[in-house]
């Protein structure tokens, strides 16, 4: 039989290789997304200016031909117009939805919103991309103008995808305001929305902030059900109704399509290192946003 | 100028407003799948095997290997996610070691799930040698679901009152034999929870399986059982597709003319699935609640 004090040893160390495993993962991913995505530069030898400022696309161009052209400007821009349209469509409905129950009805509203915000969750993101598909591109190519497949299309079927992490969080943030201020505030004469406007909301501001970083994480990731409804064209995002390009949608089409080790190839790879990068800027953020207060896990 | 009164009622009467049309969004966006879903639904639309090319095929292999792999995911994230929710919540000091885990559980969490596909493809697929397989899919759904399930046991682990650890400590129990004895056991309601619920989004995977576990099935023989045969269900380096890559494929290749029904009926599937999931979870959850606390 293992002694008692060997099995607290045991314990202790698989724990810890567990642990260590996080990090092996971690780590793996990093460098071998940026060895594959260097490889552009390093190897093919394309300049950083006509990869991030160029919207010239033929990655299959040869060298005879002036090429290849590697210009990723479009997806690159098309990735910030989506999220940052989606968030513009979301946040109040997040936020609003936040404040309805930490400060309204905290009662039953609460208890019934709580599940709705986890079954908008529970939707797989291919579900999203198929109703999107299905009613929402022909609804705007009906209604609004276009063939349907555009930015609109995509940035509000994002903003549906990230409305449930702006709600979750900003409603964590509103709720762990101490009750003494609301309380202090009210006391004072003051009503329940200026209380909520000018005490309960600034209180919560990094908690928010965070929920808005972090959506906007999920929204620059999100790869299927995006590129379903954006048509897939390699322009730069000029028009709301017009068919456009994301990172990741190039990503999800073209990977298949290329031959690893080709120029082709190659880029795709630099695409997801821009994709990772952005996402490890994101945590930055949150950890600044957050410095001082208790470590947000 | 309003006054404040108004102004109250005014702001009140909007937040009421947001909420229910965000709740009616939900319940109209859940009810489309349905009504569209249950009218292709039938038995032999969730046990054949699709067809290429014609209309009248199934999904029947496309379930059997979403539930494969989010099985086999379990398998491996649960004892691991465990590990590193114990290791962070009863023995990490404040040190550089347990802060860089916790950066990596952060940046793990926010990759995007297409990043952590095509670095399996890389992996898994390609330097492993492993193919568009089973195993390889079921390894980056792991990577995926690694950050989420090691917060719900930190979690849950937190949450277990301070007595209860200090009685058995003061029992002459030792640290492991409190966290596996007392800890764990007080923490099984909120752990069977969070495991149920993150089943979910493990089940509804897409982006990072179109290029580990492939877009396609081999024609398996579901009474074949020897794991080392190719078309054998069990074996662990064929392709597998699952059901939500199959509506992304469906919809994408439109080589099907019923397209739409197929997306229609494995949509409802998904989303009955994921129902089912939060339903179950809510359940299990209370009732070992229920049952530990003696009510």
């Amino acid at each position: 039989m293992i002694s008692v004090d060997l099995s607290n040893k045991i314990g202790k160390y698989t724990t810890f290789a567990c642990a260590i495993l996080i990090i092996t993962i971690t780590m793996s991913i990093l460098f071998l997304i940026a060895y594959k995505g260097l490889a552009i530069f390093t190897r093919d030898g394309v300049s950083l200016h006509s990869f991030f400022l160029s919207s010239k696309w033929n990655p299959d161009a040869t060298p005879a031909e002036g090429g290849p052209f590697v210009g990723a400007a479009p997806f690159i821009a098309g990735s910030v117009a989506i999220s940052l349209l989606a968030l513009l469509f979301s946040a109040p409905f997040g936020i609003g939805v936040a404040i309805f129950m930490a400060e309204i009805s905290t009662g039953w509203g609460r208890k019934i919103m709580q599940p709705v915000i986890e079954l908008f969750v529970g939707i797989p993101s291919v579900v999203y991309g198929w109703i999107g598909l299905s009613v929402l591109v022909p609804l705007i190519r009906n209604h609004v103008g276009g063939m349907g497949f555009s930015l609109l299309a995509g940035s509000i079927v994002l903003s549906i995808m990230i409305f449930p992490t702006i709600a979750s969080i900003s409603t964590d943030s509103l709720m762990a305001n101490p009750a003494d201020i609301r309380e202090g505030s009210l006391g004072l004469g003051v009503t329940r929305w200026q209380t909520i406007l000018m005490v309960m909301v600034p209180a919560a501001m990094p908690g928010i902030l965070t929920s808005i970083v972090l959506a906007l994480a999920r929204a620059f990731g999100e790869a299927l059900a995006v590129q379903m409804v954006i048509g897939n064209a390699i322009r730069m995002p000029t028009s709301l109704l017009g068919p456009m390009h994301t990172m990741t949608s190039i990503i999800t089409m073209e990977m298949s399509d290329t031959v690893m080790g080709t120029v082709s190839n190659d880029v795709l790879w630099t695409i997801a290192f821009i994709l990772l990068l952005i996402s490890f800027l994101f945590i930055l953020l949150i950890r600044t946003i957050n410095r001082g207060r208790t470590a947000m896990r | 100028m309003i006054s404040s009164r108004v102004s109250e009622r005014i702001a009140t009467a909007i937040f009421y407003l947001i909420a229910i049309l965000v709740s009616a969004l939900l319940i109209a966006l859940i009810g489309y799948i349905l009504y569209r879903g249950l009218r292709v639904i039938d038995w032999h639309f969730l046990t054949a095997a699709p067809l290429p090319f014609q209309a009248g095929g199934g999904i029947g292999p496309e379930i059997f290997n979403s539930l494969l792999l989010l099985f086999l995911t379990m398998l491996l994230t649960i004892p691991l996610g465990l590990g590193v929710g114990i290791y962070l919540s009863e023995f990490a000091g404040e040190s550089g070691i347990t802060r860089s885990i916790r950066i990596c559980i952060e940046s793990l969490a926010s990759m995007p799930s297409i990043v952590i596909g095509i670095f399996g493809l890389m992996l898994f697929v390609t330097i492993l040698k492993w193919g568009f397989s089973v195993l390889s899919g079921v390894m980056v759904l792991t990577v995926l679901n690694l950050p989420v399930m090691t917060r719900i046991a930190e979690d849950a682990i937190k949450n277990v009152s301070r007595d209860l650890r200090e009685a058995s400590l003061a029992l002459g129990a030792t640290q492991w034999q409190t966290i596996t004895n007392v800890v764990l056991v007080a923490a099984i309601p909120s752990l069977v929870t969070g495991i149920i619920l993150s089943a979910g989004r493990v089940f509804g995977e897409a982006a990072a399986l179109l290029y580990t576990a492939g877009i396609t099935t081999p024609a398996l023989r579901f009474n074949d059982f020897n794991p080392l045969s190719y078309n054998s269900p069990f074996y662990l380096f064929r392709p597998a597709e699952t059901l939500a890559v199959h509506i992304w494929k469906v919809n994408s290749e439109g080589l099907n003319p019923d397209a739409s029904q197929i997306a229609d009926g494995a949509s409802a599937v998904l989303i009955i699935m994921v129902l089912l999931f939060n339903l179950v979870s809510r359940w299990t959850g209370s009732w070992l609640f229920n049952k530990k606390t003696g009510q």
